[in-house]
């Protein structure tokens, strides 16, 4: 069992857990991920290692409720535990002095990418970072990544908070601006990676993408985590799950991650059925 | 108690029948195939063991089991006393009774075999073993005191368990590293239900931990923790390296991304480890298989336990598609015979070409070809060469790739000390199972490639006896 020390919402449907896993805690390098498992039938999902505590043995996740296991880990909280924790896994990410690092964070993306921009910026990079969400409500982590960026941009869909427009929109004018980029991460939401990839192709900027395929083991086992990286096949989970975004078969990704989804549909419906309140999660 | 007969009326006793759910039913459940033998026949079959002077089927057996002993005892009626014979070389014996290639082992060799059926070993193993835990009398022998000395087991398969057994009754330390949430490697994730009750392999565990070894899931040793770790600050004396081969290898052919093309590892995983099969009580899906066409390729037990497995999802037609003839195929041939009475189809001598897809990315065929036999190949096997022009699609919305698995490089590339072959496996002394790196052993399907239960077993018991000198002695003889 692996005991809840912390937990509460970041935004809607969005919750931060800390969670008790002392040799996660030890060996965990950003841009690696746990899998989880909530109780002894459900099934086994990956959530990135947004922060860890290697003097408390904790290890922070972000968690957007998006179908039943998720929904469930969000009903938990301080003193609850889950069942299974295992990691840290996959490659860390490639953090190097690049120059001027562009990070972008779409939605819970934020969270998986914030500590890569913490190393990032401890590394020597000028950190520009970008986050995009639907709404100002939906945007996380924003003190959080503006104390570790040079400059940050919240760009929301409704202009709800900071400027209107995508984040490839703010990243475009910053190419337009002729600003000198020399590395980009992006992490949100498979579309908005894709559009980054052809906002800096033609540019040739190296632009890394973390993929999200679907997962059971987490350790090379099964091949279910394949993905098309340029013509090859890649398993996400040992050697991602980040990737050079210019290689990346998006199409396959996101054929594969629907594969699924009567089942899903079918598991959401069961919870809702067992807790009716299970809805939109709110702030307390 | 039963009398021993003349060789010439042992002769005379038919080979006794495993009593078996019938295929039609079972086919569409989950519950074990083989029902087990009850006393007095296994009493019967134990007659007509001929009590060899030099018993060939030992000889058979991977682990040297004292078959014609053990055979004795339950002719007399003795089974626990048979079952303890059995443990003195067999630590997993109701597993190894269900799922050795006992064709090619000790019954192969069996002198029966000559003339007549060969004695049914297996069958027999797995009385005594299941009668034993029916009782709940198994003798627990009793640890050794202990010796300060602490051993990391890396996986909790055949290998490791049978390691962690042998070396806890010597009086160390023992604690087993399990990257899954659960104990037993493939026996748990790999290997069905209806071949092998989870149950067994649980109640197994449950014995070791009474004997005082320590299990810790979730770790991914090279992730979670290294071997220089382990050894420099968690204070293991000695590690033994037991991973299986557990890389699922794929055909690398058109449209295998698909989805509804699966490696066996995760179709297997996610119905057994993960139940997939009950949905209303796991979480875990798996790409519905119910009224669908499903085809298999390969023809090793894997194949088969992915082929029969689809069946009990409720699968319409369940295919094996295998590149040379049924005679050919590695699996045990028990399975291949159930898998046949269950209505699995055999397209032998045909090969994948391609994986054909919609434009919903999901698989709706498999083209195949058929192939011919030509000149022996490396393996002394006849090679297929395909036939031109023969080229069909076979339907199907679910398609599972069965040909074989390599290595898992987390450990090594974590400890590059260790050396490996080229195709990943760790390099481990024949004999005393020592890796080029002192304290580190290993062995089971992380050094002989996949390989089978009983092999694994006995590595790991040649492992613990070579560690336990180790330990004692401290010696670590240089290789050259
Ligand atoms: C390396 C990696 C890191 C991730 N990090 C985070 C994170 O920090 N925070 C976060 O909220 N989400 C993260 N995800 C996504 C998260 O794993 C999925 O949202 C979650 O598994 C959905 O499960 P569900 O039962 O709640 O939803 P479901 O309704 O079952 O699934 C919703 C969608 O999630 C995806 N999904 C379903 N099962 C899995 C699975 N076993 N593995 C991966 N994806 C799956 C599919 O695309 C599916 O359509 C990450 C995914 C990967 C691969
Ligand atoms: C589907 C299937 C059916 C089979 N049927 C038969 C049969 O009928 N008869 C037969 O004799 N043999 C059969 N085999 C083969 C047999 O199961 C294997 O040869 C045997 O299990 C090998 O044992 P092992 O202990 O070496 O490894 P495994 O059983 O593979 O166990 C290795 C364990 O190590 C764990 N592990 C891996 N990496 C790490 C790590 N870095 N850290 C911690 N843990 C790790 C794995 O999760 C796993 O639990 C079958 C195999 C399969 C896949
Ligand atoms: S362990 Fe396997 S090979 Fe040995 S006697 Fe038993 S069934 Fe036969
Ligand atoms: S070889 Fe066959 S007949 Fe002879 S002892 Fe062994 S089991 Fe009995
Ligand atoms: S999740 Fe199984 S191999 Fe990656
Ligand atoms: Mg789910």
């Amino acid at each position: 069992m692996y005991r809840i020390l912390e937990a509460r919402f970041l935004a809607p449907d969005v919750k931060l857990l800390r969670l008790e896993a002392p040799r996660v805690a030890k060996m965990r390098q950003p841009g690696q991920f746990v899998i989880v498992r909530v109780h002894d039938q459900g099934e086994r999902i990956p959530l990135t290692i947004a922060d860890s505590d290697p003097e408390t043995g904790s290890v922070t996740i972000v968690v957007q409720g998006v179908g039943k296991t998720t929904k469930m880990i969000n009903q938990l909280d301080e003193g609850d535990a889950l069942l299974d924790v295992v990691g840290p896994l996959g490659a860390a990410s490639e953090v190097e002095d690049f120059g001027t690092s562009v990070v972008i964070g779409g939605g819970v993306g934020t969270a998986i990418a914030y500590p890569t921009a913490v190393a990032m910026k401890q590394a020597g990079n000028h950190v520009i970072s970008i986050l995009g969400a639907r709404n100002r409500q939906l945007v996380i982590l924003e003190e959080e990544v503006r104390a570790t960026s040079d400059e940050l941009f919240v760009m929301t869909d409704d202009g709800s908070g900071g400027e209107q427009g995508f984040v490839t929109t703010k990243l475009q004018q910053l190419l337009d601006d002729k600003r000198e980029i020399n590395h980009v991460l992006a992490i949100g939401p498979v579309p908005m990676m894709k559009a980054v990839a052809e906002v800096t192709r033609p540019a040739g900027i190296p632009t890394v993408v973390s993929l999200n395929p679907i997962m059971v083991d987490g350790t090379g086992m099964c091949g279910g985590c394949r993905v098309l990286v340029g013509g090859e096949t890649k398993f996400a989970c040992v050697d991602g799950p980040e990737f050079d975004a210019h290689l990346v078969d998006f199409e396959t990704l996101v054929q594969r991650n629907r594969m699924y989804r009567d089942q899903e549909r079918a598991g959401l419906c069961q919870l809702e059925m067992a807790h009716p309140k299970v809805g939109p999660q709110h702030h307390p | 108690m039963a009398d021993k007969l003349p060789p010439k009326q042992r002769t005379k006793i038919p080979r006794q029948a495993m009593p078996e759910q019938p295929a039609l039913e079972r086919a569409r459940n989950f519950a074990e195939v083989n029902l087990g033998l009850d006393a007095a026949v296994a009493e019967k079959e134990a007659q007509r063991c001929l009590t060899c002077a030099d018993p060939k089927c030992s000889h058979g057996c991977p682990v040297g089991v004292q078959v014609r002993e053990v055979v004795d005892l339950v002719r007399d009626g003795d089974y626990l006393r048979a079952a303890a014979k059995l443990r003195e070389d067999n630590v997993l014996p109701a597993v190894t009774g269900r799922v050795c290639p006992q064709e090619n082992q000790c019954e192969g060799a069996c002198i029966l075999g000559k003339r007549f059926a060969p004695l049914a070993i297996g069958h027999i193993e797995r009385f005594v073993a299941d009668y034993e835990r029916a009782t709940g009398e198994i003798g627990l022998p009793e640890p050794a005191s202990p010796t300060g000395k602490k051993v990391a087991v890396v996986g909790s398969g055949p290998a490791g368990l049978s390691c962690a057994g042998d070396l806890t009754l010597k009086g160390h330390e023992v604690t087993v590293m399990e990257a899954l949430h659960e104990l037993g490697g493939v026996l748990v994730y790999g290997i069905p239900e209806f071949r092998l009750p989870k149950e067994i392999v649980r109640n197994e565990i449950e014995n070791m931990r009474k004997m005082g070894v320590n299990f810790e899931t979730n770790v991914v040793v090279g992730k979670s923790v290294t071997i220089d770790q382990l050894m420099n600050d968690e204070g293991y004396d000695a590690v033994f390296i037991a991973t299986g081969a557990g890389l699922p290898k794929f055909l690398n052919l058109p449209g295998e991304h698909l989805g509804g093309v699966y490696s066996a590892n995760e179709f297997l995983t996610r119905v057994n480890l993960m139940k997939a099969y009950d949905p209303e009580h796991y979480d875990s899906p798996v790409y519905t298989c119910r009224d669908a066409d499903v085809v298999v390729i390969g023809g090793g037990n894997t194949a088969m336990d992915a082929v029969r497995s689809a069946l009990r999802l409720g699968a319409k037609s369940a295919s094996i598609i295998y590149r040379r003839g049924e005679a050919e195929m590695p699996a045990r041939k028990e399975e291949q015979h159930h898998a046949r009475d269950e209505g699995v189809t055999f397209l032998t001598m045909h090969n994948p070409l391609q994986f054909l897809g919609n434009d919903q990315g999901l698989l709706t065929g498999v083209e195949v070809q058929q192939m011919e036999l030509g000149e022996p190949d490396g393996s002394g096997r006849a090679r297929p060469i395909p036939i031109a022009g023969s080229e069909k699609v076979v339907p199907a919305s679910v398609a599972i790739v069965a040909v074989g698995t390599g290595a898992n490089p987390l450990v090594q590339s974590s400890t590059p000390e260790i050396n490996t072959n080229k195709w990943g496996y760790i390099q481990a002394d024949d004999d005393n199972l020592r890796t080029s790196k002192r304290g580190v052993f290993a062995g089971g399907d992380i050094v002989s490639g996949a390989a089978t239960v009983i092999l694994a077993m006995g590595a790991g018991r040649t492992a613990a006896a070579s560690i336990h000198e180790y330990l004692t002695t401290g010696d670590w003889p240089t290789a050259e």
